[in-house]
């Protein structure tokens, strides 16, 4: 018994098929296929630019036009993307989480708990559920703060809350505050966190 | 095991080839010292001292490297020197060869540069410890950077072959418990790697995905780093004590047990999330299975002790081990309340899951490492160690720091985590950390010191001139009981 094709191909390779078709195929199959959730495409997400969007093209024409050209599907499908690029690459998310939970009054915090339909979607593949909250959770901040207190935020977050710890990324941003290319992407990003909850026909 | 052959192989070459043992111990240390000083530089921006502006040494980005260089620059590279070491000494065969082993040494350093100057250019990849770089445009199939996950599986299939060599042409005989967990632990770090990386990057999205990526954080530790863990304390342990381990069917159950209910843990890190609630209790239920199992373990290396309880004062070696094994039940008993969800309500995203890493992956698998370096770097370098004081130091500095950060983290979890459900301010919460944080980076500059006197006392020794007398440590090992 105790011999290298025991360890090999019992243990090796059966016991890990066994945990992988329990915790993974099962819960697949059981979102995916019981509920039969749809996948939600880049070009599905982007198809109207959201309100932040816009206002943030009016509110710097010269420096919107400059990144993003004119505000349509294609620039904010890309906005979007460039958004969470920089978000995963600077590790927001391992001091920010991306779901609320039921237990622990999450639902007064931070907004209602989420569910696995909101998930189902290009920009959280992977996902971006993080396990760790330095800062407060982000699945809900859509509309939770103007587009000026999140740029103002992400260039010294602490002029805004005196006492944080996040770092300033101010290096997206020129000296007067315009946004560069990735600081238009990070507030567009961030103010679409919470957007697939909502078409679920919930209410924020 | 049938006592292990000292005679060289039929070429006349040895058989243990200790110019690898060298090279990845020796790039180990390297790694561990950017490791632990990007994460005390990390633990800087909590107290508001981060010392850099620029956006490639953003904090963030900094964090990356401490933990992906502790995984995949320390632990790989001294676990594969490890296995240069035990695995030829307990089959009897050489590794497969030796200019695949000059191969992979060079691939996996290239590795770590790749995956270290990604993440500084801001190239990672958004899943938890594996982090490096996919080499494509999210979703595309354009390369923005080396493709870092796919050197790492080239990389990792060479490893396996050359220590699945040795191990088949001794599948004859019958395997020592070392060799069950190394044989084992190969094949797991194989699947483990391609399914976590794959996966959730290509196939599967959102809730789906995240039971993969929680699979993967605990497949890594659980059936790459604690088999190679247990493999070389089964290996060491009777080695250095000369006697035998104290029971073969604790060792059997220790096992088995590990193999069975280890990997179905894997949603445990995702709970009370959208991942349906089934799968989450069967995660918790084999979470808290595991506790009994470890105990047998640790019962069992306890008892082989008895009798030798001298040992944890003449060899540094066994007190590294030790040391690392009470802290290993310490985790593990700490694991089996925190997975249940009365726990998780409360400090599953705080300090205390940090308090809890670090006990492991630190107090754990990286003492079991000094332990096995304490004992093998005067042995490969023919030297004597250059200081005892020093090596002191690095133990006491050791225990003390990874225990204080740990008790301060567990503490600092529970008061941010009761804060979050009562619903106090976010910001009271942050400030309620910052004592405990204050304490951290202190523990973690203890723990950096210690690791300064080892390197040091590593260079010292391998430059001396004081020739190390082999005892007959060469002997071979007893039949395992
Ligand atoms: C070191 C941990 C850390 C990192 C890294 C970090 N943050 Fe934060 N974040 C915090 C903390 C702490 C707060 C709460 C204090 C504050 O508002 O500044 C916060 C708050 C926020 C808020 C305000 C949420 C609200 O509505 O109150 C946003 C938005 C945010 N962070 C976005 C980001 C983004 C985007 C990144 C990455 C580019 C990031 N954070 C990186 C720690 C961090």
């Amino acid at each position: 018994m105790e011999r290298f094709y025991t360890f090999f191909f019992v243990a090796g390779l059966g016991c890990f098929a066994l945990a992988f078709t329990l915790s993974m195929v099962f819960p697949w199959m059981s979102l995916d296929g019981y509920h039969g959730m749809d996948y939600q495409t880049m070009e599905d997400l982007a198809q109207t630019p959201s309100a932040e969007f816009v206002q943030l093209s009016e509110e710097y024409p010269e420096a919107f036009e400059a990144s993003f050209g004119a505000v349509n599907s294609e620039s904010y499908a890309e906005a979007l993307q460039l958004g969470r690029d920089v978000y995963v690459g600077q590790a927001c998310w391992h001091c920010h989480s991306q779901y609320v939970r039921v237990v622990s009054n999450e639902a007064q915090r931070f907004g209602p708990a989420s569910t696995a339909q909101e998930f189902q979607n290009a920009l959280n593949q992977p996902h971006l559920w993080g396990t760790r909250r330095v800062g407060p959770d982000l699945g809900r901040e859509k509309g939770k703060r103007p587009n000026d207190w999140h740029i103002a935020h992400l260039i010294r977050p602490k002029n805004v809350v005196p006492l944080s710890v996040m770092p300033s990324y101010d290096y997206y941003f020129e000296e007067d505050g315009t946004p560069e290319k990735e600081g238009f992407a990070l507030v567009t990003y961030l103010q679409w966190l919470g957007t697939t909850y909502e078409e679920e026909g919930n209410t924020p | 095991m049938h006592a292990a052959t000292l005679t060289p192989s039929e070429d006349g070459k040895s058989l243990v080839n200790y110019r690898l043992v060298k090279l990845h111990l020796t790039a180990a240390g390297i790694a561990l010292l950017l490791s632990m000083t990007a994460g005390f530089l990390y633990s800087l921006q909590f107290l508001g001292f981060y010392p850099f502006g620029q956006e490639w040494l953003a904090a963030g980005r900094v964090r990356l490297i401490h933990t992906n260089l502790a995984a995949y620059g320390w632990l790989v590279n001294g676990f594969t020197a490890m296995l240069y070491y035990a695995i030829p000494r307990l089959t009897g065969k050489r590794v497969w060869s030796d200019s695949i082993g000059n191969l992979i040494f060079a691939t996996w350093q290239f590795i770590l540069l790749a995956a270290g100057a990604g993440f500084l250019l801001g190239k990672a990849q958004a899943i938890e410890w594996g982090e490096t770089p996919t080499g494509f445009r999210p979703g595309t199939f354009e390369l923005n950077w080396i493709p870092v996950d796919a050197l790492i599986v080239v990389g990792a299939v060479l490893v396996i072959i050359q220590f699945m060599v040795p191990l088949y042409n001794a599948r004859k005989t019958k395997f020592y418990v070392s060799l069950w967990y190394f044989t084992a632990g190969l094949v797991w770090l194989a699947l483990t790697y391609l399914m976590g990386n794959i996966i959730p990057e290509w196939i599967l999205p959102g809730a789906a995905g995240a039971a993969v990526t929680g699979l993967f954080i605990h497949d890594l530790v659980g059936l790459y780093v604690t088999p190679m863990g247990w493999g070389l304390m089964y290996f060491f342990v009777p080695l250095i004590l000369r006697k035998p381990i104290w029971s073969h069917s604790l060792s059997v159950i220790g096992f088995w047990a590990l193999a069975f209910f280890y990997p179905l843990g894997g949603v445990h890190h995702f709970l009370l999330s959208p991942i349906p609630d089934y799968v989450e209790y069967g995660a918790i239920t084999t979470t808290i299975a595991i506790e009994v199992v470890v105990t047998t373990v640790v019962v069992n290396f306890f008892m082989t002790l008895r009798g030798r309880w001298d040992a944890l004062r003449t060899s540094m070696a066994i007190r590294w081990f030790y040391a690392g094994a009470i802290m290993y039940f310490i985790t593990c008993f700490q694991c089996a309340f925190q997975v249940t969800w009365m726990f998780q309500k409360i400090i599953h995203f705080t300090d205390w899951v940090v308090g809890h890493a670090h006990l492991i992956m630190f107090g754990t698998f990286t003492f079991w490492m000094f332990g096995v370096i304490d004992w093998l770097w005067p042995r490969i370098c023919r030297r004597n160690w250059a200081s005892q004081s020093l090596r002191s130091w690095h133990f006491w500095l050791s225990v003390l720091g990874v225990s204080i950060m740990f008790f301060d983290l567990m503490i600092a979890g529970l008061i941010a985590g009761f804060m979050q459900k009562d619903l106090n301010h976010w910001m009271e919460i942050v400030s309620s950390s910052v004592p405990f944080w204050w304490v951290r980076t202190v523990s973690g500059g203890m723990l950096l010191t210690g690791m300064l006197c080892m390197l040091y006392n590593m260079y010292a020794t391998a430059k001396s001139n004081e020739i190390y007398v082999e005892e007959d440590n060469m002997a071979p090992l007893q039949e395992g009981a």
